[in-house]
């Protein structure tokens, strides 16, 4: 193929289909709170990590709702668990308990 | 010439061995069950002639005259001691009686034999001893029928707790299953049978106003029947030993365990595992006396209450039910309400953290970013503040991240230093990473490591001598976990407090009307208590609340919860403002960020920080030309 100094970037399409939902189900079972997110994103623009890293709660919810776990769980341990989130959550979740559910149900090695 | 030995006494005897065989069992499991070094303390402390006399006055105080509860609710102390005390007087008095009658003093017997009888005569003496006139026997006789009168009295506001809580000064007590109330039945009915018991033979075996005067002549009608005699003494007998057997398997085990965890606690060790050595000297030392239910913020919403610290040592005792034991633990607030009441002291929020530390997280967390931040600076996407330096300064400013959720604070403390012409620096200015407390309470204490090490090295590296914080969740683990030899931490309340006696900041007063709520990490933590209502008094009328100091209610926010929903959350808000607000202030004041923020969502008035308030009260020194 020519090297034309330029390519097409990879597709960011989901096939949902194709995506595993089930330790999701699992974590939505346990924080049924977690379906009231809107992502309005409170939490990211209150974030201690966030403001540092690129850790978002908001982003860490839509990665696992599409099966973006791996992506996810990075953001997940640069948490501090400092509960400011939950302070500033404009539906109520219990953020910082849902955060725990995740490192407790999801496994890395298993992506 | 009485007998020696009845058959009647076997039950007692075998209950009696029962119950010293399970107890010496279990300490040896206890004391096995301690790790080295704390086993070695315990031993030295025993030693030790300093430790070994306050272990005698804290076994005096709070095993027989259990001083803890009287000043609570006296009543309540009264019928605990006229029980223990009581029974615990019934049993030197009646052993010394023994020694001076027994009719076995003079007997020829068996080592063995004289062994064994010595074990049931004091209990059963009126039995086997025949009256005698001397005044010392009177004396005796006299005393043992005091000690059970005091005894009957507090059985009785005993029943009338068990009845009618409220009565007693109390709202809700602990419920209990079949055992228990087996075991208290049992011993609600020891002194009464024993009184009828001694009663129904006084004209043989003696006795005083009460078993002879008011027992035999009154209620006997002065007839001495042999066979209900003997009913009543088998029946003595029974009671005592169905007591003792089931005593292992109810609260009642709070008897020997609590000497047991007061030697323990003077040896100071703390819990380590959740069912482990120290652990279970205070699970069983629990008498389940339900103190803590009332004060509990979460027994506020009535089915709630069975999350409380009582019910919470319950699972843990039982070994079973580990969802019930998983739930209890994360939704505690740990606020520290349960063990200000607790007589026995018991730390319950510690076996909690215990457990916390038990759960498996799959995910670790992984803060290498930490590495990269240089002093607080932010990778790129914020401006840039000029180099910390602070050696030239005495004072190191740290909001913590709750602190910038309410920036209200931070500005009120930079105007505040500005005012007081103090050479700080605000080491956090833009952001900062979390203390670390949070991580502790969710039980990851090796990540938290993390962060009390980098924010450890960014403070040691400024150099300063004095470290102000304006969130007292900081302030906790600053003071319990951080290893800041040299640097002197105060939270915000106590430094104001200082810079108003100190007259480097003037406040005006008015006569606006204010009321205190103490944060939890701030007060029963460290009882600070007297500085925030110094700096109130300076500048307006501090009104009471329903309940303060270590009693103040959780605002509900608080970080130690893991598992509550923010309805629950709400109900306990709601609840504590209606406290604070009972003598009508214009104003909740508090210290925390989490408090503050937490109140203002629902507080019907003003809440505002402490820093806040005096900030706004400034008097402003012309010569530096800040604007209120």
């Amino acid at each position: 193929m020519i090297d034309f100094g330029f390519s097409i970037s990879k597709s960011s399409h989901i096939q949902m289909d194709n995506v595993d939902l089930k330790l999701f189900n699992k974590l939505e079972a346990l924080n049924p709170d977690i379906s009231t997110c809107m992502a309005c994103g409170l939490c990211t623009a209150t974030c201690s990590a966030g403001n540092f890293t690129d850790a978002s709660f908001r982003k860490i919810i839509l990665m696992l709702q599409r099966g973006k776990d791996k992506e996810a769980l990075e953001k997940v341990k640069k948490c501090m668990m400092c509960g400011k989130c939950i302070l500033v959550c404009s539906r109520g979740i219990n953020t910082r308990n849902i955060l725990l559910s995740i490192t407790r149900i999801y496994n890395e090695e298993d992506k | 010439m009485r007998p020696t030995f009845d058959p009647f006494v076997i039950p007692f005897v075998a209950g009696m061995t029962f119950v010293l065989v399970y107890c010496i069992i279990g300490l040896i499991r206890i004391i096995f069950q301690l790790p080295k070094e704390d086993r070695r303390k315990f031993g030295r402390s025993l030693i030790n002639p300093k430790s070994a006399w306050k272990n005698f006055k804290d076994l005096c105080s709070d095993c027989l005259f259990h001083v803890k509860i009287w000043k609570r609710k006296p009543l309540l102390g009264y019928m605990h001691s006229s029980i223990a005390f009581g029974w615990f007087m019934i049993i030197v008095i009646g052993h010394f009686e023994t020694i001076a009658f027994s009719p076995l003093k003079d007997m020829q017997l068996p080592f063995f034999q004289k062994l064994t009888s010595n074990l049931y005569m004091p209990i059963f003496f009126r039995f086997f001893s025949e009256e005698a006139s001397t005044l010392s026997a009177h004396i005796y006789a006299f005393l043992m029928d005091f000690f059970l009168m005091v005894i009957i009295s507090g059985i009785v506001i005993a029943v009338v707790k068990k009845k009618k809580p409220r009565k007693v000064g109390l709202k809700r007590v602990t419920k209990f299953g079949f055992t228990e109330d087996m075991v208290r039945i049992s011993l609600w009915t020891i002194f009464p049978i024993r009184f009828l018991a001694e009663a129904s033979m006084a004209n043989i075996g003696g006795g005083s106003f009460l078993t002879k005067f008011i027992g035999f002549d009154l209620l006997f009608g002065g007839h001495y029947n042999e066979t209900l005699s003997y009913i009543l003494w088998w029946a003595y007998s029974i009671d005592l030993a169905i007591f003792m057997t089931l005593l292992p398997f109810s609260r009642y085990m709070h008897i020997p365990a609590e000497a047991l965890l007061i030697l323990l606690r003077n040896a100071g060790l703390k819990t380590t595992e959740p069912r482990k050595g120290y652990a279970v000297a205070e699970i069983y030392s629990c008498p389940s006396c339900g103190l803590c239910i009332d004060v509990c913020p979460m027994s506020e919403v009535k089915e709630n209450y069975r999350n409380t610290a009582v019910y919470f040592i319950r699972n843990i005792r039982r070994g079973r039910r580990r969802r019930d034991v998983k739930h209890k633990t994360e939704i505690c607030l740990m606020c520290g309400k349960c063990i200000e009441v607790c007589p026995l002291g018991i730390e319950s929020l510690d076996i909690k953290m215990a457990q916390r530390k038990k759960y498996y997280y799959k995910v670790k967390s992984n803060f290498s970013y930490l590495e990269r931040l240089q002093d607080y600076k932010t990778t790129g996407q914020q401006a840039q503040s000029s180099p910390l330096d602070a050696h030239n300064s005495k004072i190191l400013y740290f909001a913590g991240c709750m602190s910038h959720l309410t920036p209200k604070i931070t500005l009120a403390m930079t105007k505040i230093f500005e005012q007081a012409n103090e050479n700080y620096e605000f080491i956090d200015k833009d952001g900062s990473i979390c203390c670390g407390r949070p991580m502790m309470l969710t039980g990851k204490v090796d990540e938290a490591k993390a962060l009390i090490e980098k924010n450890t090295e960014m403070i040691k590296n400024s150099g300063a001598k004095r470290l102000i914080l304006s969130c007292p969740i900081c302030y906790r683990v600053f003071k319990e976990e951080y290893n800041l030899e040299g640097i002197e931490i105060l939270h915000h309340t106590q430094y104001i407090n200082e810079l108003i006696e100190n007259e480097k900041i003037s406040v005006d007063r008015s006569d606006k009307r204010y009321v205190y709520h103490d944060p939890c990490e701030l007060g029963r933590a460290f009882g600070v208590y007297e500085e925030p209502r110094n700096i109130i008094d300076n500048i307006g009328l501090l009104t009471q609340g329903k309940s303060d100091k270590d009693l103040a209610v959780c605002c509900g926010g608080s970080i130690g919860s893991l598992a509550m929903t923010k309805e629950e959350r709400d109900d306990i808000t709601k609840n504590s403002i209606k406290d604070l607000t009972l003598n009508h202030p214009e104003e909740i004041v508090t210290a925390c960020p989490l408090c503050l923020k937490t109140f203002a969502r629902l507080s019907p008035i003003k809440v505002k920080d402490i820093a806040e308030i005096v900030e706004e009260n400034l008097e402003i020194n012309e010569e530096l030309g800040i604007r209120n």
